[in-house]
């Protein structure tokens, strides 16, 4: 099958590729662009791993092909963090609450949860836990993923959790 | 896991996608939100040599009122219901089965047309569509047809619909004011299908049903729309017995398989019980 042609944007930046219709864009982040910050868990749409932001969407990337994403603005875990290089709220969470052990499903938590934020900036612990529904977490029971979650929501929202990780 | 390789469109309009199915025929498919087909793409159970993407063609999106019913693209995604202010005001129900559908980042992608038109016995909308007795708009080489979810399932994926067609919107007439809803699904963890699901809709007057609908998901190979056991529940208080009676009448259409949801047998009791959760949870919701 002759490749096409696509344009999209990727953490700011514009980039055109030429790719296979059926390259995933899980593969075109990780292999093509060397983001090898999203995640390939299960590679069958359950864990997560692969979150990444699409227009807006919080998509997994190892069930959507390169080329349907033509178009689209694209942020992964590479381009979360703040323009200064200091953590974002969110990355400052998740390292001050714990929020990961062996790190592999991080990513994907936190493009999840940065996207949950942004539609709902003062989650209950419910909307937090039902919202990071589809990112599965094998090492910390998921309890210092949520503090990490409301400890972002906190300095985003200018007020403090007074929580410590467990 | 790569699939196999194929060819890829993206056509502006329903003419051009029809002209498309007709022109490359069997070896073509039609690409909605694409979670159901891309994963057996993945594992080689499906391999089209095209992928026909419905996505750029906006006359297939969107959610408005049109007298007395609501219109709903095939294209419009799950996480576009949920948020739908229209369907908030006039058919919850739809709001309250999306979300109980696969996890939040399916529900940006998964359309309420690719759940209809799948054909999957586990999808949630199909059984839901013939609770409301939905009429889905099909387009085709021919002139354009109106099918009602009630004739629309003949198997397992396999429906109504012919090869060269495409469900373009969903046409569902809104409740009666006041009337109550649910839908109650079983399911083993977030993300499955339905062990049993049953959707509910009922309206009350004076103390007593004064109509009633139910639908069952996953519990045959179609979805059922369950006409004797809202027959039943038509006239009583929804009492006791009365709520026995018509849980008998669903469990009597069920015929699910034994699979790793459980055995024939306990599915079939699912059904009913989710069936007696969602008539309760209707009836405290329908003003009498």
């Amino acid at each position: 099958m002759p490749k096409k042609q696509i344009t999209l944007t990727v953490n700011g930046k514009t980039i055109e590729a030429l790719v296979e219709p059926r390259t995933l864009l899980i593969h075109f982040i990780r292999e093509h662009l060397n983001l090898t910050g999203a995640h390939i868990g299960c590679d069958t749409g359950h864990c997560g791993a692969c979150t990444v932001d699409m227009d807006d969407m919080s998509v997994k990337s190892c069930m959507t092909f390169a080329i349907q994403a033509d178009g689209t603005n694209i942020i992964t875990i590479e381009g979360v963090a703040n323009p200064d290089g200091t953590l974002s709220a969110l990355q400052e969470g998740f390292r001050m609450m714990h929020g990961l052990q062996c790190g592999y499903c991080t990513p994907g938590m936190i493009l999840r949860a940065q996207r949950l934020l942004q539609e709902n900036p003062n989650p209950t612990e419910e909307e937090i836990r039902y919202g990071i529904a589809g990112n599965l977490c094998r090492c910390t029971g998921y309890v210092n993923i949520v503090k990490a979650i409301q400890y972002a929501a906190a300095k985003i929202n200018g007020t403090s959790f007074p929580e410590a990780a467990e | 896991m790569i699939p196999g390789k194929f060819d890829y469109h993206r056509p502006n309009s329903v003419s051009e996608a029809i002209a498309l199915l007709q022109k490359l025929g069997q070896d073509a498919r039609p690409l909605a939100g694409g979670h159901s087909l891309i994963p057996l793409m993945k594992t080689r159970l499906a391999s089209p040599e095209h992928l026909i993407d419905l996505s750029g063609i906006t006359s297939l999106k969107g959610i408005r009122r049109e007298g007395d019913k609501v219109v709903i693209g095939a294209m419009t995604t799950q996480y576009e219901i949920i948020h739908s202010d229209v369907l908030i005001a006039n058919i919850p129900i739809l709001r309250e089965t999306s979300l109980q559908i696969a996890d939040p980042q399916i529900r940006y992608k998964g359309t309420i047309g690719g759940n209809v038109a799948n054909g999957d016995p586990g999808n949630d909308m199909p059984a839901l569509m013939q609770c409301l007795n939905a009429v889905y708009e099909v387009t085709g080489p021919q002139n354009a047809r109106s099918v009602p979810a009630r004739d629309f399932y003949n198997g397992a994926y396999d429906t109504a619909l012919h090869p060269e067609e495409i469900v373009t919107s969903i046409h569902i007439y809104v409740p009666a004011p006041g009337h109550g809803y649910a839908y109650e699904k079983l399911k083993r963890k977030i993300g499955d299908y339905a062990t049993a699901a049953a959707a509910v809709i009922l309206t009350m007057l004076n103390g007593k049903c004064a109509s009633a609908s139910v639908g069952l998901t996953n519990v045959s190979e179609t979805p059922l729309w369950a006409e004797e056991a809202a027959r039943i529940l038509v006239g009583s208080s929804l009492d006791k017995t009365t709520v026995d009676k018509a849980v008998m009448a669903a469990e009597a259409i069920a015929s699910p398989a034994s699979d790793m949801r459980g055995p024939a047998e306990y599915r079939t009791k699912m059904a009913g019980v989710m069936l007696r959760r969602a008539i309760e949870r209707a009836k405290s919701r329908a003003k009498s």
